[in-house]
């Protein structure tokens, strides 16, 4: 593939967003079970959940640049029944507006107790408003990731292991994005969300090489005979029908050296993985809050690598056709 | 049901275009809108065609075949293409099982593309929509026309009748017993999309001679000569042999 960068732009902000989501929701929970001190609604919550806005925002506006006709894009939400791009298009913007329901619950104080376990776990609107919140944000992860397993012809696709990367990923980039906002906004939660960032990123960096692994070792299924249907063990393509480019050979094709590829695998491997690993650890135990900013701009550099490298490695049966001028 | 598909033979292409050239000039001429051409003859022209030849040679020098090989939408029975448009722009007509792309609806995300094994949609640069072979919806169905050229332009064009035109479904049609008598088959059968358009193979014709019908096995003398005709009062065994 031609990696496109409105959506190398909307599947990283996005994933963002919705992991530092994740981690302000995660923090309520475990502060509702009195695991954690509870943080302030404006300067915590609601500032966090505005920040998650506008990396959403940002992600939605990047996607209205891969289309022809963005003023046709509410159209998108039509089929849903049958396209995860469709069903993404309605999760997304839902996804956001609940977002900005529970940052303005907590920014306008209207956190009203709903029930009470026991003498001191109480549960919240905010609380249900988040849970909800939450099951969307999987939803979205589910939908972003599922856009590319589901096509079959993209091999390097087609597996359960792209919807967790992306899920993976964007959580572990939106804990290091909650750890370096924690350090400013809420010190007491900086060594929860360093210690989740952590663990995520280990976990993303382990499905993440079972992907590039599993894609090392992939046995075409089409060739060049099946594509024309000419059973020959050489056959080889002479014309391709025209001497100028067309669609076909710019949308399918990087037009990249392997060793350009090459290098932007070991670029991302190591931006997105140790690097920010090293930052958040070095940051955490010797206290500098910088580091973890640093941590994360890494991390995200590095996934603006990783996706376009996601995207380059694809390999399109079409391109069968498209071999010589 | 019916579906409307090409037959394209490659034993008999010679990979003349025209039917790319024939295709363009229809399709760039209808009400649906032109096909673009980006700088037509500039350094690096391009543009969107729904029809390409392409060649390939089969086998090593000096054993090789040049197969010229024609490429338009295989209007698949079970498209892939179709399920994934967010919009519902690209669908496949119940009636007549051809797929098409509503160009209003169309929002130009190239999502269908990707969705297509075979390469067979191309993005129009100036509308900035999906547009593929519409199999001349508006030419089939024209009855302006005359009912003898009611046919997709890329099949009138053809110089050497390598395109034919009909109803897969119908078993007596002209493309059911050309599929079926002459070998057709579909491209990539591996992905399961059911293409509607076929493609007939090379085909050799050969003749085998064995060597007692060349020498008459049963002239032990090897005398080469007329029998002798038999007296035409003599018994035969049938009007075959009464020569």
């Amino acid at each position: 593939m031609n990696p496109a960068f409105s959506v190398i732009f909307l599947t990283t902000l996005s994933g963002v967003g919705q992991g530092l989501f994740l981690s302000l929701f995660t923090g309520q929970v475990y502060s509702t079970i009195n695991l954690l001190p509870a943080q302030h609604p404006v300067h915590f919550y609601a500032l966090g959940s505005l920040l998650a806005l506008v990396f959403l925002a940002s992600a939605l506006l990047a996607s209205f640049f891969h289309l022809g006709r963005p003023e046709r894009g509410w159209r998108a939400a039509a089929r849903w029944r049958t396209s995860w791009l469709s069903r993404e298009v309605i999760v997304l913007p839902a996804f956001m507006g609940a977002v900005f329901v529970y940052g303005a619950l907590f920014y306008l104080g209207w956190n009203i107790p709903l029930l009470t376990i026991g003498s001191d776990v109480v549960i919240s609107l905010t609380l249900v408003v988040g849970a909800v919140t939450a099951v969307l944000c999987f939803a979205l992860f589910i939908c972003t990731g599922m856009i590319y397993a589901c096509i079959k012809f993209f091999q390097e696709w087609a597996t359960p292991l792209t919807v967790v990367n992306y899920l993976l990923l964007g959580t572990a980039s939106g804990f290091t994005l909650a750890t370096a906002f924690s350090a400013y906004n809420a010190p007491a939660l900086v060594d929860f969300f360093g210690a989740w960032a952590i663990i995520l990123t280990i976990a993303a960096l382990i499905t993440r090489t079972a992907s590039l692994v599993r894609n090392s070792r992939i046995e075409y299924k089409s060739s060049v005979q099946t594509a024309i249907g000419v059973r020959h063990s050489k056959v080889v393509q002479k014309s391709q029908g025209f001497m100028g480019g067309s669609f076909n050979t710019r949308e399918f094709f990087h037009h990249k050296s392997e060793g350009f590829l090459a290098l932007v695998k070991w670029t991302f491997l190591v931006l997105v993985f140790p690097l920010p690993i090293l930052f958040l650890a070095v940051g955490l135990s010797a206290g500098h809050d910088s580091l973890l900013v640093i941590a994360f701009v890494s991390q995200y550099l590095g996934l603006l690598a990783e996706r376009w490298f996601f995207f380059a490695q694809a390999n399109h049966p079409q391109n069968l056709y498209y071999q010589t001028v | 049901m019916t579906q409307l598909a090409l037959v394209i033979d490659l034993n008999v292409c010679v990979g003349c275009h025209a039917c790319v050239t024939s295709c363009k000039e229809w399709n760039t001429s209808g009400t649906a809108g032109y096909l673009t051409d980006e700088r037509p003859y500039g350094e690096d022209p391009t543009g969107t065609f729904f029809n390409r030849v392409q060649t390939f040679e089969v086998g090593e020098f000096p054993h090789t075949e040049t197969v010229h090989f024609p490429k338009s939408c295989l209007h698949c029975e079970d498209p892939p293409c179709v399920p994934v448009c967010p919009t519902g722009a690209s669908y496949k007509r119940y009636q007549d099982g051809i797929v098409l792309v509503d160009y209003d609806k169309c929002i130009g995300c190239k999502y269908c593309s990707w969705a297509c094994p075979y390469g067979m949609r191309e993005v129009d640069e100036h509308q900035k929509v999906m547009k593929k072979c519409t199999l001349c919806v508006d030419r089939v169905y024209d009855e302006n026309l005359p009912p003898a050229e009611r046919k997709p332009a890329c099949v009138m064009a053809c110089p050497t009748n390598a395109r034919l035109f009909g109803d897969v479904h119908d078993p007596d049609s002209e493309v059911s017993v050309a599929i079926r008598e002459q070998g057709g088959y579909p491209l990539m059968p591996e992905w399961g999309t059911k293409p509607a358009n076929h493609y007939l193979p090379r085909r050799k014709t050969r003749v085998t001679i064995h060597e007692d019908e060349l020498i008459r096995a049963d002239n032990p003398l090897k005398k080469e000569r007329r029998e002798p005709r038999p007296d035409i009062s003599e018994p035969s065994l049938d009007d075959v042999t009464s020569w």
